[in-house]
């Protein structure tokens, strides 16, 4: 059935909170505001009030008090409006989510799933574009996960909101109106594999979340020139399926890794490392990335257009190698 | 007043006042390394909270937080083990001293960013609540604590969602070396802060074990049958510096203060209560110093004699496999 992003994401929270009521949901306007971005439409009159928490703007307290829960056995999703405010939670999904079992020495864990927006929009300005995976997947301890598709992003929230660690959920506002096919069924999808979303001979584009849309665009564009292009969607950013990327480098021998976020220590940084490790033989030519540019997001259109990537770097990027 | 009862609560504090002075020599010996946080002095804020406890309540604690854990109930012999890092050790050596946890007790941990554990009590709280439970939370936590933000977001969120958390502060007039009215702006009556959230807060005397309990007693029997947070003032002092990096009056502490304090300390002042009641003899507590002696040198023993955990366990623990 063909469903919007956030339908999806609805539809996964809904069936889950139906099969376990350990799941609750909370976060800022989830509740009587239906969400930020309607995600959680229909829940509090659903669920109540007991399971659809509406927080004071308290990122670090409704987050320490979500992971407070899941320590006492219950099964929390924290909504963050965006990822741009988790920043005021990094001590309690660090400090505590991260580490709590590591430190216990197994004796407690944090079944958390800590969801929302986490790259730009439209001229958004600076503090509320910033892409910031690449420091939640510095942690260990944490599951990082970045769904391109509805189809993707049901089946990984299911299966993040059933797995027993802390994880990551990033979504994107520019994405919750996209549409795709999903499953009616109870599906869940495997957290750490990737997926070839477009197969091809000539070059692998590895993407994740909007950017693999662009990735898509760029493979269609390259195809018109004769390049086919292979797709590979990460899905999941840690644990990174490290062997399905491989088999396609192994295969078309060239790599360019598209990310939204700044460069500079940025996520492609370590899949390029991963990469050459594993690798190297298979590489017919230097690993290219196509990267968010080293400034805080400017607010004025041309500029913020400069700022991010976009199908013409990707073709650039990909002429460079062939 | 019970002759047994009072002869427990002497010895409970007696252990925790020999564990601590025993865990200063090891520490001196190089067999505890790290950062280590004495008690001593404060014995009574633990014992006597702790003492009016179901099995199924939830205590958490800061990074000085020998006493909250053996007052809890807690093996000498695995905390030492944890403090000398074996694999024996409550936490298997992954913790520390800072992160003492024994989850079968509900001891749900020592945190070392201060008043970051503040929304996790919270957040068990909110569980008990979520299940419709009457267990209560006790959350101790220091005077330095009282600035932070994230104290203030756990306060109002309690207030507000009316959860059954007694927040106790441990108000020994430090944070470190730094003295509380150079602390706070309204340091006169730290109970204000509570009661600006909508919190009922009481002060009392923290080196009176007897005065602890009572006050604990009454308000976990009020917050049983009314969920609601509380803040409990214990006026307490340490005996020793901030941790075995500080000595015991810094240049922040005048010897003679220290004296002063060292006046009532609470293990003399049950003692007093016990003999001037002729409940107890002299024979009674050697008796107690004797079985808390051999109880501290077994654990000693123990621990020294305790495996250091193998490679093989560094990356066990750090998420729960699926």
């Amino acid at each position: 059935m063909l469903t919007t992003y956030r339908e999806a994401l609805n539809a996964a929270m809904r069936e889950e909170m139906h099969r376990d009521d350990r799941v609750f949901l909370i976060g800022e306007e989830v509740g009587y505001y239906q969400g930020a971005f309607k995600v959680s439409k229909g829940f509090v009159e659903e669920f109540g009030p007991q399971r659809v928490l509406d927080t004071p703007i308290t990122e670090a307290g409704f987050t320490g008090l979500a992971i407070g829960a899941a320590m006492a056995g219950l099964r929390p999703i924290v909504e963050l409006m965006t990822f741009n405010f988790g920043i005021l939670a990094l001590d309690q999904i660090v400090n505590n989510a991260a580490k709590i079992r590591y430190m216990s020495g197994g004796q407690i864990s944090v079944p958390l799933v800590i969801r929302g927006p986490g790259s730009a929009a439209h001229q958004l300005g600076a503090q509320h574009s910033q892409s910031l995976e690449a420091w939640f997947c510095h942690v260990p301890g944490l599951k990082v996960i970045a769904p391109a598709t509805p189809y993707d992003a049901k089946g990984l929230l299911k299966s993040a909101i059933r797995d027993d660690n802390p994880v990551i959920f990033i979504e994107a506002q520019l994405l919750y109106g996209t549409k795709g096919e999903v499953s009616d069924e109870d599906v869940t999808l495997p957290i750490g594999v990737g997926d070839v979303k477009r197969e091809g001979m000539d070059v692998t584009i590895v993407s994740y979340s909007k950017m693999l849309l662009i990735a898509l665009q760029a493979a269609e564009e390259l195809a018109q020139h004769g390049i086919e292009a292979e797709v590979f969607d990460l899905r999941t950013l840690k644990p990174l399926d490290v062997d399905s990327l491989c088999r396609s480098v192994k295969k078309t021998g060239r790599l360019v890794i598209v990310e939204e976020g700044w460069r500079f220590c940025g996520l492609g940084a370590q899949i390029a490392e991963t990469v050459y490790t594993q690798a190297f033989d298979s590489l017919d030519a230097p690993i290219v990335r196509v990267t968010g540019e080293d400034v805080p997001m400017p607010y004025s259109r041309p500029l913020e257009d400069l700022a991010l990537p976009d199908t013409q770097k990707i073709l650039t990027a990909v002429k460079q190698l062939l | 007043m019970d002759r047994d009862d009072l002869l427990t609560l002497y010895r409970r504090m007696l252990l925790i006042r020999r564990f601590e002075e025993k865990s200063a020599e090891m520490y001196a010996l190089a067999k505890i390394a790290g950062f280590l946080h004495l008690y001593i002095g404060e014995e009574a804020v633990a014992v006597g909270c702790l003492a009016p406890l179901h099995t199924d309540d939830y205590v958490m604690t800061a990074y000085r937080d020998h006493g909250h854990c053996l007052a809890r109930g807690s093996d000498p012999k695995q905390v030492m083990a944890e403090l000398f890092g074996r694999t024996t050790g409550l936490c298997k050596g992954k913790g520390g001293s800072m992160h003492l946890v024994d989850a079968q007790r509900h001891f749900m941990g020592g945190y070392a960013i201060v008043g970051g554990h503040l929304p996790l009590a919270v957040g068990l709280a909110f569980a008990v609540r979520y299940r419709k439970g009457t267990q209560v939370v006790v959350c101790f936590f220091g005077d330095g604590a009282l600035p932070t933000g994230q104290a203030h977001e756990a306060f109002n969120l309690a207030a507000l969602w009316k959860l059954p958390v007694i927040f106790v502060c441990e108000n020994n007039r430090y944070g470190m070396g730094t003295p509380l009215e150079r602390e706070l702006s309204l340091y006169r009556d730290v109970t204000d802060r509570a009661k600006a959230h909508g919190i009922q807060a009481e002060q009392v005397d923290g080196m009176d074990v007897l005065a602890m309990r009572s006050a604990m007693e009454r308000i976990v029997e009020l917050i049983r049958k009314d969920p609601q947070p509380y803040f409990l003032e214990a006026m307490t002092y340490r005996f020793m510096g901030h941790s075995m990096a500080d000595p015991a009056h810094g240049h922040y502490r005048t010897s003679s203060e220290v004296e002063q304090a060292r006046n009532r300390d609470p293990l003399t002042l049950l003692k007093q209560t016990i003999l001037h009641q002729a409940l107890g003899t002299e024979a009674d507590f050697a008796q107690a110093e004797k079985e808390v002696g051999d109880r501290v040198g077994s654990a000693v023993t123990f621990a020294d004699e305790s495996p250091f955990p193998s490679a093989s366990s560094l990356y066990e623990d750090v998420d729960v496999p699926s």
